[in-house]
């Protein structure tokens, strides 16, 4: 039986085991919208294109499967773009599917028309104009496989009207057939040698791990290299619930905002290995100063993350599973080298802990004020181990990473690369229209939680209960502390004058509304909203110039750190 | 330094502006590009001449490589290969210079291809540096308009370039 090209997308989102989308209506997807109505996949209506995005984004962060976000053409089409951006940035598996103006009409400036596959080219790992429906099928065969294989990454698909109207007879591929598409996933078993020999010659290893190890599901693996050598490990933003806080070879984050042990770690080590990071310009700060004495070892899918900003002394191109569990096998082979190696790096483990007591993380605790990190710190005390934390970009962003301890892989989202403002929001919807009985918290401030504040009416109408917490100190704050610390305290633009009513704000969209002002009432308020039913805001009136420390400032190198302001 | 590539590609719309746009988002040079369908009309030919270091060079083959659409990359840094590029030089050509014009393309085994009372349109095919050096000595005489083709490559010997 012949089918319509919006029946053909909607029967391929099926057979791709496709439960939940999020989109928004328009002129040139009305087909598909019409077509919704008789298929079992449910859909979460929006309120902004953007956020239709970063909530599939949110979604496939916490389930690890492909997120999907429906809109229209023009206008609609554009406003996906920072969200594409944010999950190309963070390879975050996604298909997009934006209707089109139909073909013929194609490059006439015609009403809600712009070109997305030349404005999303560089960012998405790979785009199609569908112009025939024949090649439906096989395009969203391709854009699912592409999307979720390799390093995996956002995919657009532009469907233009007509062609969602034309009929033909509906095959879904088997296969996939892409001969300039193929990814390596095995490790090269002899540079795996080369990495036992540079391990095991070690004296002061230091395992620095990635986004890439959440993506490809390899915490456990990483966990048992780290205590089969006993390395400190230290993560990324990206990898910051993939190895737990508090466990004692945990050094927390690196980098600008990174720990003062991770730091001098990495600076004073003499073999790092590189596990499914980018060696992001926030992570290295100043290349000519970052890890002066180690070699490095490589291991990502992806060869153009090899030797793209520092050298390598040994890349290895392969999926992490493969490689970590080869190189688990291979260092297995070697247990009287192994002991005799972690008894030799028993100094470097001490130095390690030494740094660690000199410069822990800590803050100046206030009777009178909220601390920022005290709300950080109480949350987690009374949240669960799953529960998924979203943050939207900012200080309350860097305090989430420096005092929350994740335990669990998948319960942070976050937009490392792009750094998004107006994130949070809209991925903890997906994250909560994924995992209905988990706890799913945004923590946000005041600028960023502006940005797609919106989002409360979706959660609302889809009755998904996720928790805000609005750290205000109704500034732009990590503008603000940069402002402080490198521009003389000249606050252009930063001071969010106008004090917004956020409990009457939530009120108003049929959710609950918390507000503490003081730190005896933080505990409360967090304890109340996570017993109320339904989506609520906690706002927290925290110190108002409050900076996250320690810091590396832009362009300096990791060893300096300014500890405190 | 110098690089030529080629780089076989889906024969597919919008792959030329990826490619261009990797080129263009990315920092990196291009010198010249020519493109044609290949032997496998399903796939297009690109030769691409750019500078840059070694890691820049490595850079650009990985990212090419990371195109979904590209097929292949051939790097003919250090290989031993044929180049050859065609030029098109319309140039003044009076009383008192007709027949220099024509001793220049004679011994550059070039063709004269359109004539006019005042002008020779001449077809010279060769290394870059040959049509240089004929630009160089047609200058003289007044060159009114000049087209490149931008170099095109294959290896030497016996061995080809397969899409598998």
């Amino acid at each position: 039986m012949k089918k319509t090209g919006s029946q053909i997308l909607l029967e391929c989102l099926r057979l791709e085991g496709v439960e939940t989308i999020f989109g928004y209506p328009g002129g040139t997807v009305i087909n598909i919208y019409d077509d919704l109505m008789d298929f079992p996949i449910k859909h979460i209506l929006t309120r902004h294109e953007q956020a239709a995005v970063h909530a599939a984004d949110g979604y496939a962060r916490a389930t690890g499967k492909v997120g999907v976000a429906i809109a229209t053409s023009g206008p609609g089409a554009t406003n996906t773009i920072t969200g594409i951006a944010t999950a190309y940035m963070d390879s975050i598996p996604m298909v997009i599917i934006t209707g089109q103006v139909p073909t013929p009409l194609i490059g006439n400036d015609a009403f809600q028309e712009a070109d997305l596959i030349g404005i999303t080219r560089p960012i998405t790992k790979h785009n199609y104009l569908v112009k025939n429906v024949k090649d439906l099928a096989r395009i969203i065969k391709q854009a699912f496989y592409i999307a979720r294989t390799g390093r995996p990454g956002p995919v657009l698909v532009d469907l233009p009207k007509d062609v969602q109207i034309a009929t033909t007879e509906f095959e879904y591929p088997e296969t996939v057939e892409l001969r300039g598409y193929k990814p390596t996933y095995s490790g090269n078993a002899r540079q795996i040698d080369n990495a036992v020999k540079m391990i095991m010659a070690a004296r002061k290893p230091v395992l620095y791990v990635g986004g890439g190890v959440t993506l490809s599901n390899t915490s456990k693996e990483l966990m048992q290299l780290a205590e089969l050598i006993q390395a400190p490990v230290t993560t990324t933003l990206m990898a910051m619930a993939s190895f737990p806080k508090k466990h004692p070879l945990s050094l927390g984050m690196l980098g600008m905002h990174g720990t003062y042990y991770a730091n001098m770690a990495v600076t004073n080590s003499d073999l790092l290995v590189a596990i499914g990071a980018r060696f992001d310009d926030r992570v290295t700060g100043k290349i000519a100063t970052f890890a002066p004495h180690a070699k490095i070892i490589h291991i990502d899918i992806d060869p153009t993350s090899i030797k793209k900003n520092v050298r390598v002394d040994l890349p290895i191109v392969g999926d992490l599973k493969d490689v970590l569990k080869k190189l688990l096998g291979k260092l297995g082979e070697h247990k009287e080298d192994i002991s005799a190696l972690v008894d030799t790096t028993e100094g470097w483990r001490q130095e390690i802990d030494a740094w660690k007591k000199q410069h822990p993380m800590s803050y100046k605790h206030s009777k009178t004020v909220i601390k920022p990190q005290y709300v950080i710190e109480k949350l987690r005390e009374l949240t669960r181990d799953d529960a998924i934390i979203t943050t939207e970009v900012g200080q309350h962003q860097m305090w989430t990473a420096q005092f929350f301890d994740f335990t669990q892989p998948r319960t942070f989202l976050s937009s490392g690369g792009l750094g998004t403002m107006g994130y949070g929001l809209p991925s903890a919807l997906g994250a909560q229209a994924a995992f209905c009985d988990r706890q799913v918290i945004d923590i946000s401030g005041d600028g960023s939680f502006q940005m797609n504040s919106q989002e409360l009416a979706t959660l609302v109408q889809y009755r998904l209960p996720v928790k805000i917490v609005i750290l205000n100190n109704n500034f732009l704050g990590m503008v603000r502390q940069w402002q402080h610390l490198f521009f003389h305290n000249r606050y252009s633009q930063t001071c969010m004058e106008l004090p917004i009513d956020f409990v009457k704000l939530a009120e108003a969209y049929g959710a609950t509304g918390l507000q503490a002002t003081k730190p005896e009432e933080v505990e409360e308020v967090i304890r109340k909203a996570l017993d109320t039913p339904g989506p609520v805001i906690m706002e927290f009136k925290i110190s108002r110039e409050e900076n996250v420390m320690p810091m590396v400032p832009a362009g300096a190198g990791l060893n300096e750190m300014v500890l405190a302001s | 330094m110098k690089h030529t590539i080629s780089v076989l590609v889906e024969n597919e719309f919008g792959v030329l502006s990826r490619v261009a746009g990797l080129f263009s988002g990315r920092g990196f040079n291009i010198e010249s590009l020519s493109v044609a369908p290949a032997l496998d009309p399903t796939i297009s030919r690109m030769t691409i001449v750019t500078t840059g270091d070694d890691q820049v060079l490595e850079q650009i083959t990985k990212q090419l490589n990371k195109l979904i659409d590209t097929i292949k990359i051939i790097d003919f840094t250090g290989q031993d290969f044929i180049e050859r590029e065609m030029g098109m030089i319309k140039v003044t050509a009076e009383e008192g210079t007709r027949a220099e014009v024509l001793r220049i393309v004679d011994i550059f085994r070039a063709k004269v291809v359109d004539v006019t009372p005042r002008s020779y349109t001449i077809e010279v095919t060769g290394s870059p540096s040959k049509i240089d050096a004929v630009v160089e000595l047609l200058r003289p005489m007044g060159i009114k308009e000049l087209v490149r083709s931008g170099p095109v490559v294959l290896g030497r010997g016996p061995k080809v370039w397969r899409n598998s």
